[in-house]
């Protein structure tokens, strides 16, 4: 297949994902704002959204201060913002606009049907209503644009690469909450999170929709070490720092069987998947959980480069 | 101004044959089952995406193209007599090209003046002397006819170098079949979904000879910005062939490869729906981001085939277009079949003369213009354009031809809440290859949705129809 098409199946879902993540941590964001100083301190929570977006440098270039009005506006509308939901979707849309011999019907459906959506919600929502709403909205987008590929694509290059981008961006979304709130993940022994931190807790897992799942894997309550086993390696939770890798390394052999021929991306993807499993939550806890995901923030980024200097140019 | 001739209704009002079926059906449903379905199509082509983009208008990037419910209806018989008039026409097109890039035999016997040719910016002297892949150039051309009485059709232009409307040719057809099912079960349509395979079958057929068995077709398209982008990504997939801009192909040691995710393919024959001016910097226009550097020395090397080949623009153009009923005698010995509306070219005096006393009957036309831009229709155009045009043609007159305000038939259209009659023509698609000539029975109906409004171009507030030819 042509690599202009590849890049942008490979970007379309990538700016799918953004999309529904910027969702999600608004919407994690909101909840645990809207509770009581007593239950989640003093911290800035629209701050920290804003880190998680990985956009901080950008919306202090445009606002002072964070708070709901300017993160929700940044982070979903903001024209200053290129990648804000509405961003997402439309750079999505322009790429699939872009590669419409490519997409299947109902994927085609799925993302010119937001697109046009899109629009009914203007420059923003005016109520907090509204604005719960649009961000249902935006997650029901993402899942139907996710399930229209999976269930009509050929599974050949195209769907492999389209499937690289979901899990190249959603292990960097995974992997940014974690950078960002890493210091309320403490080990076992540091005890030092008081129930303040539930709400914390409960949050990060609501923004990678785990909260449920948590519950089922470890049949306990919330404990900051078991999150962060949960989202970095457990290989049956889809958010996980393991899931992607596994998906990511899968469709990469997938595409090398095919074109008969392995490159640096599969050498690359294999190294980082190996590392995490053989990695144990105490290990990543005495290096440093924040140099850990530093790192695989980098690694992920790098392989990033990696796909596109093999195949997409 | 002379009632025009009405596809449905004779003068005395009562229905056609062609349409006496769907007549008795619209009295059978009434005419709200017919606005319900008018909505319902225009969301079916919003939700599809079937836009295009409109020059010159900063906010309307997308804009679907307004498109009515009501059928243009074309008999068998009537439909025979064009399809024959196409054959000839094209087969005469395809000869002249041959001969004024080769033999210019045509000049020699003084059938078409020199300069016409020679002074032509459509002419591509760069193409002298080189032959196109099995002498075809016009492998895909839209014939614009349109039709003044019962038994008269004339052509207004031939669209030689990359014609579109075709995908609504076959989109229209699709969601008429969707909202209209009753309406099929009545008639014996013929169908025109077989018209990318047509396309491909041809394509394939002028691969350069050195080509492998299944030879590497593409589609080369400007982008995304470009007004007929849909029509590009929806052919590209009917096709199953791959959608490429200049930037996805390279030329090295004159071989033509596009980029793909397993390193470069060779590719031998390219659709290309960009203009000559800008498919190879290195040969044409220098600034041309959209082309292909090298390109042209491909072509020239014989290993990859452009379809319409370079240098078509000379046979399109409204001047020579003047010459056809010449051309086709000159070259099959034959009377042209479809008629040329009568032209007058300013560029000779005497013709010139009449035009100026008469610019207030005429249409006025640039002949390098296209899609209704510089052009004067005399009967509707206020007395300070009619003076502009007296001062553009004085200086320049061979920029110019001239033809009479011709009564276009009408067809039933739907406004408001009713059905009116709205000046249509009709653009259908030949197809050439090295085996033979591809018609598909149908075209692209276009209308012109203003009342009494004679432009029917999309850019300028036309709509189109779905285009019926009956069988038997």
């Amino acid at each position: 297949m042509l690599s202009r098409t590849a890049d942008n199946l490979y970007w379309l879902s990538r700016y799918v994902e953004r999309a529904e993540f910027l969702a999600r941590i608004l919407e994690a964001t909101q909840r645990l704002t809207t509770l009581p100083l007593a239950y989640v301190g003093t911290s800035n929570e629209w701050e920290s959204a804003v880190a998680t977006a990985g956009c901080a440098s950008a919306f202090f270039s445009v606002y002072d201060e964070a708070n709901e009005k300017n993160v929700t506006d940044f982070l979903a509308f903001s024209a200053a913002n290129q990648t804000s939901i509405r961003g997402c979707f439309e750079l999505a849309r322009s790429n699939a606009r872009a590669v419409r011999t490519a997409l299947t019907v109902e994927m085609w459906d799925a993302i010119n049907g937001t697109w046009l959506e899109l629009k009914r919600y203007g420059n923003g929502p005016n109520s907090r209503e509204e604005f719960s709403r649009f961000l249902r909205w935006v997650q029901e987008s993402s899942l139907r644009y996710d399930g229209s590929a999976y269930r009509t694509m050929l599974r050949n290059d195209a769907y492999w690469f389209s499937r690289l981008g979901v899990y190249v961006e959603r292990a960097d979304n995974t992997a940014r909450i974690l950078d960002v709130k890493y210091h309320l993940l403490l080990p076992e022994k540091e005890r030092v999170g008081g129930p303040l931190d539930y709400f914390q807790w409960a949050a990060i897992l609501r923004s990678v929709s785990a909260l449920t799942a948590y519950h089922w894997v470890y049949r306990d309550s919330l404990k900051p070490w078991l999150v962060a086993d949960l989202l970095i390696l457990k290989d049956e939770m889809p958010r996980s720092l393991a899931a992607c890798y596994e998906a990511i390394v899968r469709n990469l052999d997938a595409i090398a069987g095919v074109y008969g021929r392995q490159g640096p991306a599969q050498r690359q993807a294999r190294g980082i998947r190996t590392r995490l499993q053989n990695s144990r939550m105490d290990g990543i806890f005495q290096r440093g959980l924040h140099e850990f995901i530093s790192e695989f923030i980098a690694e992920n980024n790098r392989l990033g480069s990696a796909i596109s200097e093999q195949f997409l140019i | 101004m002379i009632a025009a001739f009405d596809e449905m209704r004779r003068a005395d009002g009562g229905v056609r044959p062609t349409y006496s079926e769907f007549a008795r059906w619209l009295t059978d449903v009434g005419s709200d089952a017919l606005n319900y379905r008018r909505h319902e199509a225009e969301l079916l082509f919003r939700r599809i995406g079937i836009t295009f983009a409109v020059y010159g208008e900063a906010d309307a990037q997308e804009r679907v193209i307004p498109f009515d419910v009501v059928p243009r209806i074309i008999s068998a018989a009537e439909w025979r007599l064009l399809e024959e008039g196409l054959s000839q026409r094209v087969k005469s097109l395809n000869l002249f090209l041959c001969d004024v890039y080769g033999a210019r035999e045509i000049l020699r016997a003084g059938v078409v003046p020199h300069d016409l040719i020679f002074r032509n910016p459509a002419f591509r002297p760069e193409m002298m002397g080189q032959q196109a892949p099995h002498d075809i150039y016009i492998h895909v051309v839209g014939i614009d006819i349109v039709r003044v009485d019962a038994d008269t059709f004339y052509v207004l232009e031939d669209n030689a170098r990359t014609p579109s409307g075709v995908s609504y040719m076959l989109e229209n057809r699709e969601i008429m079949m969707r909202l209209f099912p009753e309406l099929f079960a009545r008639y014996r349509i013929a169908p025109v979904e077989n018209y990318p395979d047509e396309l491909l079958a041809t394509l394939k057929s002028v691969a350069p000879v050195s080509a492998a068995h299944e030879p590497t077709v593409v589609l080369l398209t400007p982008g995304v910005h470009n007004s007929a982008y849909y029509e590009h990504s929806f052919l590209a997939d009917k096709l199953g062939v791959e959608l490429v801009e200049g930037r996805d192909l390279f030329v090295k040691d004159e071989v033509v490869y596009m980029r793909s995710t397993q390193g470069p393919r060779q590719v031998d024959v390219v659709y290309r729906r960009i203009d000559d001016d800008f498919l190879d910097p290195l040969t044409f226009r220098p600034d041309s981001g959209l082309g292909v550097p090298g390109l042209i020395s491909a072509y020239q090397a014989g290993n990859v085939t452009l379809a319409n080949a370079i240098g078509t623009g000379i046979a399109d153009d409204k001047a020579i277009y003047s010459f056809m009923p010449a051309i086709v005698k000159f070259y099959l010995g034959e009377e042209l079949l479809l008629k040329n509306v009568p032209t007058w070219r300013c560029r000779d005096e005497e013709h010139l003369a009449y035009v100026l006393d008469h610019l207030h009957e005429l249409v006025v036309k640039e002949v390098h213009g296209s899609g209704g831009h510089g052009m004067l229709i005399g009967p509707a155009a206020p007395k300070a354009t009619i003076e502009q045009f007296r001062a553009k043609l004085t200086t320049a007159p061979n920029n110019f031809i001239a033809q009479p305000t011709l009564a276009l038939s009408t067809c039933p259209t739907c406004v408001e809440q009713d059905l009116a009659p709205r000046h249509v023509d009709l653009r259908p698609f030949v197809l050439t290859g090295r085996d033979r000539t591809r018609i598909v029975p149908g075209g692209l109906t276009r209308v012109a949705l203003k009342e009494s409004s004679l432009v029917v171009n999309s850019s300028q507030g036309g709509g189109t129809k779905d285009t019926w030819v009956l069988d038997e």
